[in-house]
């Protein structure tokens, strides 16, 4: 469509965001932030199998509150991503379509991502950190 | 590749306001998108704040009141007024819908309006579909057959076939919503958009047609079906109360089906 001059009209500017494309922005942005994620995961395993040295070092980081953050983050991030992927298996089954329902199960994943990280940190945290 | 912001050439620039008559008794704002493609400058929002008290309910009755009465240079397609025709789609109150079924007394505060998203815009708010035709015409939107029809009769479909088209036939190719996927704003070069793909399956469905497997064939390309990530926009803005997204899984499921 470049064979004219004829200007484009506004699109992200001006279009309300709603449930549906927030949701879809957010599965886009957690699957980036998992990928990078893996970095962080790669550094702990090698670390581990480093000696007790890199390990304490690593283990130092992610206890610390900034490693805190960015656990919180990912776990975020990833009970997100896999609360979401669920929704995206039934609509590849062609199940979920109508609005009504579409609406339930995008606020079902919201709630069910915050209750599964809240109870992954319980755990976590009554484990001894 | 996706561009989030507008060219150069597409940045909206302040535009000029049109104040409510003196004897208004129930003033209402609209701020409506203006490019006159003459004047070779950019495109305006112009405010005009006309009397809701002596206005028809529809958004599509106060635009052709600004036309009539304050500013006859203001340019829309419209055509049956009663959501048939599918002329006067545009993204009213941020999202996309027909001006002629949309109330104003729906709209909280000023009724801001655009030309359908992310199109080459010909004037105000007349966008260039062409695109979205040829896409349209590269699905082959008519029955294919090689067996001939029957000599003394149409060829029929059974009660259960036919209702299979239910949600599909209504389709008035509007463009609402595929304007308002972000897959086909950033890909509607290779992309067919919601509205094609629900067009596409429904004669994909269709129990008079032959060509299943070739309609199938054109289709199976990581752009045009696959470019789908079920964002659901779609469905959300139909005017019609159509859901092209879920038509689109069928199709999908379909590609699966036949493998196996």
């Amino acid at each position: 469509m470049a064979q004219t001059d004829r200007p484009l009209s506004p699109h992200l500017q001006v279009y309300r965001p709603q449930l549906t494309s927030v949701l879809s922005v957010f599965h886009r942005g957690t699957g980036v932030v998992l990928s990078i994620g893996v970095i962080f995961l790669t550094f702990w395993l090698v670390a581990a199998a480093w000696g007790p040295a890199a390990f304490n070092f690593v283990q130092a980081f992610y206890g610390s509150w900034f490693g805190y953050l960015v656990l919180l983050g990912f776990s975020f991030c990833l009970f997100y991503h896999l609360c979401n992927g669920v929704r995206h298996l039934f609509w590849d089954a062609g199940i979920g379509f109508d609005m009504e329902t579409l609406y339930r199960s995008g606020w079902a994943v919201l709630i069910a991502t915050a209750g599964l990280t809240l109870f992954a940190w319980f755990i976590g945290l009554a484990m001894g950190g | 590749m996706a561009e989030f912001t507008l060219p150069k050439n597409s940045r909206i620039r302040t535009g000029t306001t049109h104040p409510a008559p003196s004897d208004a008794k129930k003033p209402k704002r609209f701020k409506v998108y203006r490019h006159e493609p003459e004047s070779g400058e950019n495109p305006s929002v112009d405010e005009y704040t006309i009397d809701r008290a002596a206005c028809g309910p529809m958004v599509l009755d106060a635009l052709i009141k600004i036309k009539n009465e304050v500013d006859a240079t203001l340019t829309f397609r419209r055509s049956c007024r009663e959501g048939v025709c599918g002329s006067c789609a545009m993204n009213i109150d941020g999202t996309n819908t027909l001006a002629c079924t949309k109330a104003i007394d729906d709209v909280k505060g000023d009724v801001k309006i655009y030309p359908l998203p992310h199109l080459p815009v010909v004037k105000d708010l007349v966008p260039d579909l062409a695109n979205f035709y040829a896409q349209y015409a590269s699905i082959k939107p008519w029955l294919q057959s090689d067996s001939p029809a029957p000599a003394d009769r149409e060829r029929l479909q059974t009660k259960e076939d036919r209702a299979k088209m239910d949600g599909l036939y209504e389709c008035i190719l509007c463009a609402s919503c595929s304007t308002s996927c972000p897959s086909y704003w950033w890909n509607s070069d290779r992309y067919l958009g919601p509205a094609i793909l629900l067009q596409a399956y429904r004669w994909i469905i269709d129990s008079r047609d032959e060509y299943t497997g070739e309609r199938l064939d054109n289709l199976e390309d990581p752009f045009r079906l696959y470019r789908c990530h079920t964002i659901m926009n779609c469905t959300r803005t139909c005017p019609k109360g159509l859901n092209p997204g879920k038509a689109i899984a069928e199709i999908k499921k379909l590609m699966v089906e036949r493998r196996y």
